[in-house]
């Protein structure tokens, strides 16, 4: 059984047709990328994912149990994180603070909760930063701390949006540490990425998509290769 | 002894002694509605200021609790109820709060702000014209249970450091934690496995309860209300808003020094000028909010904090990155 299964899913915003019955799966220990070009829908199959959105038609499973039209809050609780592209940092929290409401999800003790937090804030290499306020973060840091919240909740799945993002290249090369590191335990990861040189590094697999339909999906070469999604990111000419 | 318990012991035991040193029952009864106001502006900020949920019409819970105890008490009880029929006050109050954040709460942005407020007004019309329980405009009096203001002292005394400490408490624990996730971002909040609308309302219900023990305390105290004192817009749902502002929002002590101020700024000019208070606590809290956004407490606190975070932290980009 995957865990994460995606059936025939699709949802339209008024006349836009955002995602148009995308299936795909992903398996337990993967890193599944996928890309796409800007308005793709990759975003949107995370918001449907993780609950933000009902899709219209469609099932997602999660352990083969259907999660679609669950509200976030239960996703999170079945084990699934998520990272915002925009990045959502509790402003006027510490690091510390922040992480440790999310791992409130799962303990009712206030040391526990902060035991879990410290664990996922050095996991993430942000000790010096803790007693900072998230406002006062750089946005590298910010990006981290998305990964550290979405790790205090001790996810099975955990679905990075653009964690590389707007990162300098030294920031780039400590991330894709941290994405290998967090893989290590044992966490499965589904990732949206366009920096192409991170996305061949990272996944075992990919998956691309354009106008919300699929257009290709295999071994990160095959996919890098393929020729409609040289056309989607480049155009005719160069397929 | 910490040097924090000796802060709070040392003030507590002045307090809990003064009505045994002075006699002065003007004092007393300043005294007895500073802690009123303390236990309205630090319930209402558990709401307003740490979950972020604004609240223009507290009133309602005011009213709500006041008149549960008044109408206990008129229905036959005799006026010694009244004064553990607080609790009564409380429970009607959180009660009006599960209906009014059940349905509220599902939405974001003002709807919760304005419902409240709306909930307010209605709840001052059906007390004045459905005379058969609330009297109208007449009003409920009645003899109150005790003669000496000690015993009220005491009792709202008691009130006072139970609210403060229950809000110390909540947010030392998971459910503040939550409160300040929901105020600071509730799409997070939601991603990182908090029911939104459960932990709102959760907030709401503690925040009203204590309101409406306040209520009902006012109600015993004073011995009379009417719907115009006790649901009143401005006099007690905006004042809770001031006071916190004043004090300083989403701080511990902050809503009950504004209390303090307030409830000085009015007397003195009750006193002294004869009226004009309202004008002059406005143009008091304009300043503050000018130049101190955090309110009094906020402001020193964010000093402290500032500071305290340079010397922990001297240069955090050599080590983090």
């Amino acid at each position: 059984m995957s865990l994460l299964e995606l059936t025939g899913v699709s949802k339209r915003f008024g006349g836009l047709q955002a995602v148009g019955d995308i299936t795909f799966s992903v398996e337990k220990g993967e890193i599944l990328g996928l890309i796409g070009p800007n308005g793709a829908g990759k975003t949107t199959i995370f918001n449907l994912i993780n609950g933000y959105y009902a899709p219209d038609v469609g099932e997602i499973k999660l352990n083969g149990e259907p999660i679609q039209g669950l509200k976030p809050y239960k996703v999170c609780r079945k084990g699934l994180a998520r990272t915002f592209q925009v990045v959502k940092p509790l402003g006027r929290l510490s690091v510390l603070e922040n992480v440790m409401v999310s791992a409130f999800s799962k303990t009712n003790h206030l040391p526990e909760a902060r035991q879990i937090a410290l664990e996922a804030i050095s996991f993430t290499g942000m000790d010096a930063w803790k007693d900072n306020l998230a406002k006062s973060l750089p946005l590298g840091m910010r990006k981290r701390l998305e990964m550290a919240r979405a790790l205090a909740t001790k996810p099975q799945l955990l679905l990075l949006d653009e964690n590389f993002a707007g990162l300098n290249p030294s920031e780039v090369e400590r991330t894709i540490e941290i994405v290998k590191k967090i893989h290590a335990t044992g966490i499965t990861i589904l990732i949206i990425e366009h920096n192409m040189r991170v996305i061949m590094a990272i996944s075992q697999r990919l998956l691309a998509i354009n106008y919300g339909v699929k257009i290709a999906e295999g071994s990160p070469e095959e996919v890098a290769n393929n020729g409609k999604v040289i056309e989607a990111y480049l155009g005719v000419a160069h397929a | 002894m910490t040097k924090k318990a000796v802060f709070l012991v040392v003030p507590a035991l002045l307090v809990l002694i003064f009505p045994l040193a002075f006699e002065n029952p003007y004092i007393l009864h300043m005294l007895i509605l500073s802690m009123l106001w303390i236990v309205l502006g630090v319930s209402w900020n558990l709401l307003g200021g740490f979950t972020g949920q604004v609240s223009y019409g507290h009133a309602a819970f005011f009213g709500t609790g006041a008149y549960a105890t008044a109408i206990l008490v008129k229905s036959g009880q005799p006026p010694a109820t009244a004064w553990w029929g607080l609790l009564v006050g409380g429970l009607a109050a959180a009660l009006l709060a599960t209906f009014i954040g059940w349905i509220c709460f599902r939405l974001r942005g003002p709807y919760f702000s304005l419902s409240v407020l709306a909930l307010s007004e209605v709840l001052r019309l059906v007390a004045l014209n459905w005379k058969e329980v609330t009297n109208g405009a007449e009003g409920i009096l009645f003899l109150p249970a005790f003669n000496d203001k000690g015993a009220y002292y005491y009792i709202i005394f008691a009130i006072a450091a139970i609210t403060i400490f229950a809000v110390h408490r909540v947010m030392k624990s998971k459910l503040g934690f939550y409160f300040l996730a929901i105020r600071e971002d509730q799409d997070a909040a939601e991603s990182l496995g908090i029911d939104t609308t459960k932990y709102k309302l959760i907030s709401l219900m503690i925040s009203a309860f204590f309101t409406g023990v306040a209520g009902s305390f006012y109600m015993n105290y004073m011995g009379f209300i009417d719907p115009g004192i006790v649901f009143d817009l401005s006099k007690i749902s905006i004042m809770m808003i001031l006071v916190t502002m004043l004090g300083g929002a989403a701080t511990l002590w902050g809503p009950a020094l504004g209390a303090v101020i307030y409830i000085l700024v009015s007397e003195g000019f009750r006193v002294y000028v004869g009226s004009g208070h309202l004008v002059f606590f406005g143009v008091l809290i304009i300043v503050i909010i000018l130049f101190f956004p955090n309110g009094i407490v906020g402001s020193i606190l964010e000093a402290k904090g500032r500071r305290e975070r340079r010397t922990d932290n001297k240069d955090p980009k050599q080590v983090g990155a």
